[in-house]
């Protein structure tokens, strides 16, 4: 094989992180081209950051149609979905309670490893919700889990918006009417990270009680997220100090950083009904190409199921997928593997075991994410790329 | 690329002599360990001095074949009273089998690896197994399964280097893991538990007595499974006050034998046909060789003898015992530094 380190990238990772929009870089340099003090302070600069970061909030709000002290800035998607587990599992340990927490099966790992470490560290139940074979959570399961525990010991029901790794959109109207008919207690959260590019997330948080959004999925930078909150949640802090962000989070707020989560998540606000299109018709045109000219390969999802307009995940027959993604990057085209560890190896995926996806296919599983810089060319580059790749894969040795 | 220093420099070499490099370290063991190939740590490392030398990194999680291949044998072969080399099955089935396999597929030429070993020939000749320039180093013994198909396509750039040179090297390219202390023991098994904690976390451990040669009891030991013939720890000492040695092994019935030194020997050891690997030739019944039947073992003069259970080896002195499960490197009587095969005694 050719060794081509000079060749163009095609960047099909948009899933992992997007690059940083112009028009986002922009504005955070705007923010930084004047003094910025820290906004808790009194003097001049100190009031314009706090101006700006309370720009920012107003304006994250708003595309969330929850009201500004609901926002509470933090570090990313991870940071989102700690505080909201821990946050709300630890406001009703406090009242003495003995409460579960219920997530679905195919919830990313902030929210999953979260569960799990909560679970083992106190007197907290966690359950998972199974999903169907597309992915999508199965709302009979999660009513019959709601009824089945005592009444208010549920805490907080855990649905993304939209999986990370398949992209398959979930039900959350039907999850928080669900959650509303068989639950007093129970708060909804909504990890809406992967989403935020390409669906509304005032629709999201008017079914869901928390909502988690991280800047680096949307053309903003890396280390700045939110988490919305009801006012009507009990939450308690995980970061002690300074009392910032209504003593929820603690720590010199990222000024900078929440004007280009913010400014991120306008334009993609702005752009989204197009974005959604163009996007799909790249994705869905990558999907045919690609299903047609590699035999044994086929859409994880299938095509009539809900998914990010960004996403495609195929599982490849006869290919590790290891050595897929290693063949590809030699040829500029970057994908991913789905899911990984702490030392970089590729894990097997809780999403496709959850999928019932065996293990034969999932070995051969790779994800495409497009995003707001993909274009026909890159497209054009993957299908005459990827196919090649595979056959290779196959026959050579 | 394990994250140590020799591994690195290879990398560095084959790179300073303008090959186009690809860096990969193998994620084998998911479960705690504290040393070896297996942490984030090694992991970090190993992709920082890629990342200075220039070259892509890749991990590979090879976990599922590393246990069907390397760790299940390994705790099966203990139940069976065997001593295992958990690093030349790793070596047999994972980094110059998968992993070879992997890099043909990917396109390249050859599999480079940090060990202290060295392979000679070229062109369409046979390729020879030697050991390292450095002979406190040399890992000839475990690789000493490896065959032409294999050979034919791996590079052992520090072959000829000694442990020294190679530390010198990294230091000078200042990569971080110039002053790592070597691997010690079995990468999967913890240095807190050992392995009769990592055994006794999968399978039972049974307690045994230990008789000697007339049949007296004179001792017991907590688990038949970790003892190993010829085994001296633990074992005590006779009634003239000279230490035991253990000559027999009975895991099912759950007992030990030991005996003096002059009773703790042996004088050939067979090798069953199906173990027997040859590097580039077979040595013929009544061949003469020198065999090594530990990493860092002292090699012994022997003879080589067909028989119909498989290939003896006789010693020209008595030696230790050679425990079933361990591997039996034969060298070439005229060039000890050269491997001509392998077997596994039985």
């Amino acid at each position: 094989m050719d060794h081509v380190s000079d060749c163009p990238s095609t960047y099909l990772d948009h899933g992992a992180t997007t690059p940083l929009r112009p028009e986002v870089a922009r504005a955070m340099a705007d923010a930084r081209s004047q003094p910025l003090g820290n906004p808790t302070g009194s003097h001049r600069p100190a009031q314009r950051a706090r101006r700006l970061l309370e720009e920012s909030r107003d304006e994250v709000a708003g595309l969330l149609g929850r009201s500004p002290g609901d926002v509470v800035f933090t570090s990313g998607g991870t940071e989102s979905a700690n505080l909201a587990v821990f946050g709300t599992l630890s406001a009703a340990l406090h009242q003495g309670r003995t409460p579960t927490v219920v997530s679905s099966a195919v919830e990313h790992p902030a929210v999953r490893e979260s569960c799990r470490a909560a679970a083992q560290s106190s007197p907290v139940t966690w359950r998972e919700v199974p999903v169907d074979r597309c992915g999508v959570v199965e709302l009979d399961a999660l009513a019959e889990q709601l009824e089945l525990e005592l009444r208010g010991a549920t805490t907080l029901v855990a649905v993304m918006l939209a999986n990370n790794e398949t992209g398959v959109v979930q039900p959350l109207a039907r999850v928080a009417a669900t959650v509303r008919e068989r639950s007093d207690t129970a708060r909804l959260f909504t990890d809406a990270v992967q989403a935020a590019p390409y669906l509304s997330l005032a629709d999201a948080a008017s079914g869901a009680d928390l909502v988690a959004l991280s800047a680096h999925k949307v053309g903003g930078p890396v280390g700045v997220g939110a988490l919305a909150i009801d006012p009507s949640t009990e939450l308690v802090a995980h970061h002690y100090g300074g009392g910032q962000e209504r003593e929820r989070r603690s720590g010199t707020q990222d000024v900078v950083g929440a004007v280009g989560l913010a400014t991120a998540l306008r334009l993609a606000a702005a752009e989204r009904d197009d974005a959604a299109r163009r996007v799909g018709a790249l994705r869905d045109r990558l999907a045919v190409g690609l299903v047609e000219a590699i035999a044994g390969a086929h859409r994880t999802v299938p095509a009539e199921v809900a998914t990010l307009p960004g996403h495609l995940h195929l599982c490849l027959a006869g290919i590790e997928r290891e050595e897929l993604l290693v063949a590809l990057s030699e040829r500029g085209v970057c994908a991913s593997g789905g899911s990984s560890c702490a030392s970089g190896a590729l894990e097997p995926s809780h999403v496709l075991a959850a999928m019932g996806v065996p293990d034969s296919l999932a070995r051969g599983a790779v994800r495409f994410t497009l995003g707001h810089d993909t274009t026909g060319a890159d497209i054009d580059r993957a299908l005459a790329v990827v196919p090649g790749v595979v056959a290779a894969l196959r026959h050579g040795s | 690329m394990s994250g140590g220093v020799d591994s690195s420099v290879a990398a560095a070499l084959l790179v300073g002599e303008g090959h186009d490099v690809v860096g990969a370290t193998l994620k084998l063991w998911g479960g705690p360990s504290d040393s070896g190939c297996c942490s984030v740590a090694d992991v970090d490392d190993a992709r920082r001095v890629a990342q200075q030398l220039g070259i892509d990194h890749h991990v590979f999680n090879l976990t599922e074949e590393f246990d069907r291949h390397v760790v299940a044998p390994y705790v099966r072969a203990h139940v069976q009273g065997r001593t295992p080399n958990p690093c030349i099955e790793c070596n047999r089935a994972i980094k110059f089998d998968r992993l070879l396999e992997r890099s043909a597929r990917l396109g390249f030429d050859a599999l480079a690896t940090g060990h202290h070993a060295r392979v000679t020939g070229e062109g369409p000749g046979p390729r020879r197994l030697r050991r390292g320039a450095d002979a406190a180093k040399d890992q000839s013994y475990v690789l000493s399964m490896l065959g032409q198909a294999e050979l034919a396509r791996v590079l052992f750039p520090v072959g000829e280097m000694t442990k020294a040179d190679v530390r010198g090297h990294a230091a000078g390219l200042g990569l971080r893991t110039a002053a790592k202390p070597d691997s010690q023991d079995v990468c999967f098994i913890g240095s807190a538990r050992g392995r009769e904690g990592f055994l006794a976390d999968r399978v039972e451990l049974h307690p045994a007595e230990v008789i000697d040669g007339r049949g007296e009891t004179v001792g017991t030991v907590d688990a038949v499974e970790l003892v190993t013939l010829g085994q001296r720890r633990g074992m005590g000492h006779g009634s003239d006050g000279g230490r035991h040695y253990v000559v027999a092994v009975d895991v099912p019935a759950r007992r030990v034998t030991v005996g003096s030194a002059a009773e703790a020997v042996i004088t050939s050891v067979v090798l069953p046909r199906a173990s027997v690997t040859w590097v580039d030739r077979a040595l013929r019944d009544g061949d003469r060789a020198v065999a090594q039947v530990s990493a860092h073992g002292r090699p012994a003069a022997c003879v080589v003898a067909q028989a119909e259970d498989g290939l003896v080896v006789r010693f020209d002195a008595p030696q230790r015992p050679v425990a079933p499960g361990q591997t039996v490197a034969l060298y070439d009587v005229g060039d000890p530094d050269t491997v001509v095969g392998a077997g596994i005694a039985a």
